[in-house]
C-alpha cells in the first residue's frame, strides 16, 4: 500500500523516516513542528528529492535509490492539499477544480466532478474567485482539486492548521468522509492531537526526523513514552468500539470492544456503528479487586504492561484490555502500596471519557463526559 | 492631418514602427532575462545582471558605437549577417529598431522581474502535483500571472524606445524616411534657421504619445490585475 523508506540530509537536520502500512484510510505522520513530517510527504510527492531509499505507493513505486527511480512529481499523480490552500488565483473554483483532471487522459477518469462537487459542498462556489472565499472554503476547493487530479494517493500538509476551530470542524467531516467512501490512501501531516484521534487509521509518530512510532491509532496513544516525544499534554489512550444499545430509561449508551463495555450518556449514534473515544490517563481509577459500594460503573478487567514515572509524584501505567490499552495515571504511593507491577491484573475504572467534539455537541456536554 | 508635413507624418509612423518592432523582438528575450535572474542562482549571475543593466547608465552614444563596430556591415556580427542573410543594420529603420531595443531593454527586464518575483512560487508547486508539466505551468500559470507586469514592462519600454536619439544617431544616422524618429526629426528640425515650428508640433506629439502609452498602461495593468484575481 504505502511503503516509505527515505533518507535526507536538510542543512544539519537529519531525516531517517521508515514505514509501511497496509491499511488504506488515514495514515496521520504525527509530531511537533519541525519533526521532519512535511519533508517525509515533500518526498513523497516527489517535491523534494531523497538523498537515498524508496517509496512505493500501491505497487507504483516513485522513487527507488538504488534502481535509479525517480518519477517526476507530474506524472506520480499525487493528489496536494497545502496548508495555504495554494489555489490559482486567476482562475474561478471551477477552472481550479478542473485544473487536474483536464490534465489525466479520459479513460483514466474515475472521479468525476459532480460527485466530488457535491461531496465537498462546493456547487455554489464554482463561479468565485479564489480571494473571495472564506480559508475553510479555500481549502475544500483545494481537496476537491487535489482528489480530481485522480490522485493514486492523497497528502494533506496540516490542511487544518490556518483555520479556526469553527473553520475547522467544518473541513472535519469532509475528510472523514474522503476517507470512508473514496479508496485513496490518505496522508494527513498534523501537530493537532484531535486531527490525529478523530481522522487517522494507522499513526506514524515522528521526532527529530525519526518515527518514533507506528501502528493503529490506538496501539500508538497507548504507549507511555509519547507524551515525551509528542508534547501532548493531556496523556490518555484512544478506544475503538461499537455502539452495542441504548439504555433508554437510564439515559444511557452501551459501547462495546473485545475488552468489555463501557456505559456513557445517551449519543445518538445507531446501534452498530463505530465510535472512538479518547480516555485521559487522570481519569482512570485502579482497583485490585472488581469494585463495589462506589458510585463509578465502569470497570474494565486488564493486565498492566508497564509503568513509567511521570514527574515526582506520579506513575503512569500501562493496562492492557483485551486487544486495547488504556493509560492510568496515579500517584508513586499508590503505585508502592498496591504492590502493582507489569503482569499483575487489575480493574480500570473509568470516570471520563472525551468524544469527538461533533458527538460532543449532539450530547450537549462538555469535551470530557463523566461516566 | 494638414498641419503636419508629409515628412513629419513619415518620422511619426517611422518611430512607431521602429518601437514596436524594438519591443516585439525584445519582449521574449526580456522574459527569458527575467525569468533567469529572478528564479536561477548561478556564479555570474551578477555579472549578467549588470551586463542587461549597462544601458540604463551607459552614455547612449557609446552603445551606437558599439553597435556601430559589431553590427556594421563590417563588424564581427553584422558582417556575418549582411554576407550570410544579406540583412543590413547599419543606415536602416532595422538598425534603428535594434539601437532602440538595445536601450530600454533593462526597463522591460526589471518590470517582468518584479511581477516574476511577485508569483508564489508554491503555486508552481502545486501545478506540477497536479500534473503540469515545464510549459504548460509557464503557459498557464506564470505566464497569465506575470501579464500586468509584462503589459507596464513593454509599455514603459516603448515609450522609452520612442525617445531613443543617441545610439540611433550614432548607428543608424539621420536618413529622413528610413532612420529619421520623431526625436532625430526635432533634433534636425532646431538645427533649421525656420525649423522652430515644426520642432515645436513634434515635440508637442512625442508629448502626447509618451503621456498616453504611460497611462495606458497603468489603466490596463489594473484592468488585468482585477482579471487575475490579485485586486
Amino acid at each position: 500500500m504505502l511503503d516509505v523508506a527515505i533518507r535526507q540530509m536538510l542543512g544539519s537536520f537529519d531525516l531517517d523516516i521508515a514505514f509501511a502500512t497496509e491499511n488504506r484510510g488515514v495514515i496521520a505522520l504525527f509530531g511537533r513542528s519541525g519533526s521532519g513530517k512535511t519533508s517525509v510527504i515533500n518526498a513523497i510527492s516527489g517535491l523534494r528529492r531523497p538523498d537515498a531509499g524508496h517509496i512505493r505507493v500501491d505497487g507504483v513505486t516513485y522513487y527507488d535509490s538504488r534502481e535509479r527511480i525517480d518519477i517526476p512529481v507530474e506524472k506520480r499523480r499525487v493528489g496536494y492539499v497545502f496548508q495555504d490552500a495554494r489555489l490559482f488565483p486567476h482562475m474561478k473554483v471551477l477552472t481550479n477544480l478542473e485544473f487536474g483532471l483536464r490534465r489525466v487522459p479520459e479513460p483514466e477518469r474515475r472521479i468525476a466532478l459532480g460527485p466530488v462537487v457535491e461531496l465537498l459542498g462546493l456547487s455554489h462556489l464554482l463561479d468565485r474567485r479564489p480571494r473571495n472565499l472564506s480559508g475553510g472554503e479555500k481549502q475544500r476547493v483545494a481537496l476537491g482539486r487535489a482528489l480530481l487530479s485522480q490522485p493514486r494517493i492523497l497528502l494533506m500538509d496540516e490542511p487544518m492548521a490556518s483555520l479556526d476551530a469553527a473553520r475547522k470542524a467544518e473541513i472535519m467531516p469532509y475528510i472523514e468522509r474522503l476517507r470512508d467512501e473514496l479508496n485513496i490512501p490518505i496522508v494527513l501531516v498534523s501537530h493537532a492531537i484531535d486531527e490525529v484521534v478523530r481522522l487517522a487509521t494507522t499513526l506514524v509518530l515522528i521526532a527529530e526526523g525519526r518515527v518514533v512510532a507506528s501502528g493503529p491509532v490506538g496501539e500508538v496513544l497507548g504507549r507511555l513514552d509519547i507524551a515525551a516525544t509528542t508534547g501532548v499534554q493531556d496523556v490518555g489512550a484512544v478506544l475503538d468500539l461499537t455502539v452495542a444499545r441504548h439504555e433508554e430509561a437510564d439515559g444511557l449508551t452501551l459501547l462495546a470492544f473485545d475488552g468489555g463495555t463501557l456505559a456513557v450518556p445517551h449519543l445518538a449514534v445507531e446501534p452498530g456503528r463505530a465510535v472512538r473515544l479518547r480516555v485521559h490517563a487522570r481519569d482512570v481509577i485502579v482497583a485490585l479487586e472488581p469494585p463495589a459500594g462506589i458510585s463509578v460503573r465502569n470497570a474494565l478487567k486488564g493486565r498492566i504492561v508497564e509503568f513509567a514515572e511521570v514527574g515526582p509524584a506520579s506513575v503512569d501505567l500501562r493496562i492492557a484490555v483485551g486487544s486495547a490499552f488504556l493509560i492510568a495515571r496515579i500517584t508513586r504511593q499508590a503505585f508502592r502500596d498496591l504492590g502493582l507491577a507489569p503482569g499483575r491484573e487489575v480493574f480500570a475504572l473509568v470516570k471520563g471519557v472525551a468524544f469527538d467534539p461533533e458527538l460532543v455537541a449532539s450530547m450537549r456536554a462538555p469535551a470530557v463526559v463523566d461516566v | 492631418m494638414d498641419i503636419l508635413s508629409p515628412m513629419e507624418v513619415t518620422a511619426v509612423l517611422l518611430s512607431l514602427r521602429v518601437a514596436g518592432w524594438a519591443i516585439v523582438v525584445s519582449l521574449p528575450l526580456a522574459v527569458l532575462a527575467a525569468w533567469v535572474l529572478a528564479r536561477w542562482n548561478f556564479p555570474g549571475k551578477t555579472l549578467l545582471d549588470g551586463l542587461i543593466h549597462l544601458p540604463l547608465v551607459m552614455p547612449p552614444v557609446v552603445i551606437g558605437y558599439i553597435l556601430l563596430v559589431t553590427m556594421g556591415t563590417r563588424g564581427p556580427i553584422g558582417g556575418w549577417l549582411y554576407q550570410t542573410f544579406g540583412i543590413k543594420l547599419i543606415f536602416t529603420a532595422e538598425g534603428a529598431s535594434l539601437a532602440a531595443g538595445v536601450t530600454s531593454f533593462p526597463l522591460m527586464v526589471r518590470a517582468v522581474r518584479l511581477s516574476v518575483e511577485a508569483i508564489d512560487t508554491g503555486l508552481e508547486a502545486a501545478a506540477r502535483t497536479l500534473g503540469a508539466g515545464p510549459i504548460d505551468r509557464f503557459v498557464n500559470i506564470m505566464l497569465p500571472l506575470m501579464a500586468p507586469g509584462l503589459l507596464a514592462g513593454a509599455i514603459v519600454a516603448f515609450a522609452s524606445a520612442l525617445g531613443e536619439f543617441g545610439a540611433t544617431i550614432t548607428f543608424v544616422s539621420n536618413i529622413p524616411g528610413q532612420t529619421q524618429t520623431l526625436p532625430l526629426a526635432i533634433y534636425a528640425a532646431t538645427q533649421q534657421p525656420d525649423g522652430e515650428a515644426v520642432a515645436a508640433r513634434l515635440a508637442t506629439i512625442s508629448f502626447t504619445i509618451s503621456l498616453v502609452a504611460l497611462m495606458l498602461s497603468e489603466v490596463l495593468a489594473h484592468r488585468l490585475r482585477l482579471l487575475i484575481g490579485q485586486r
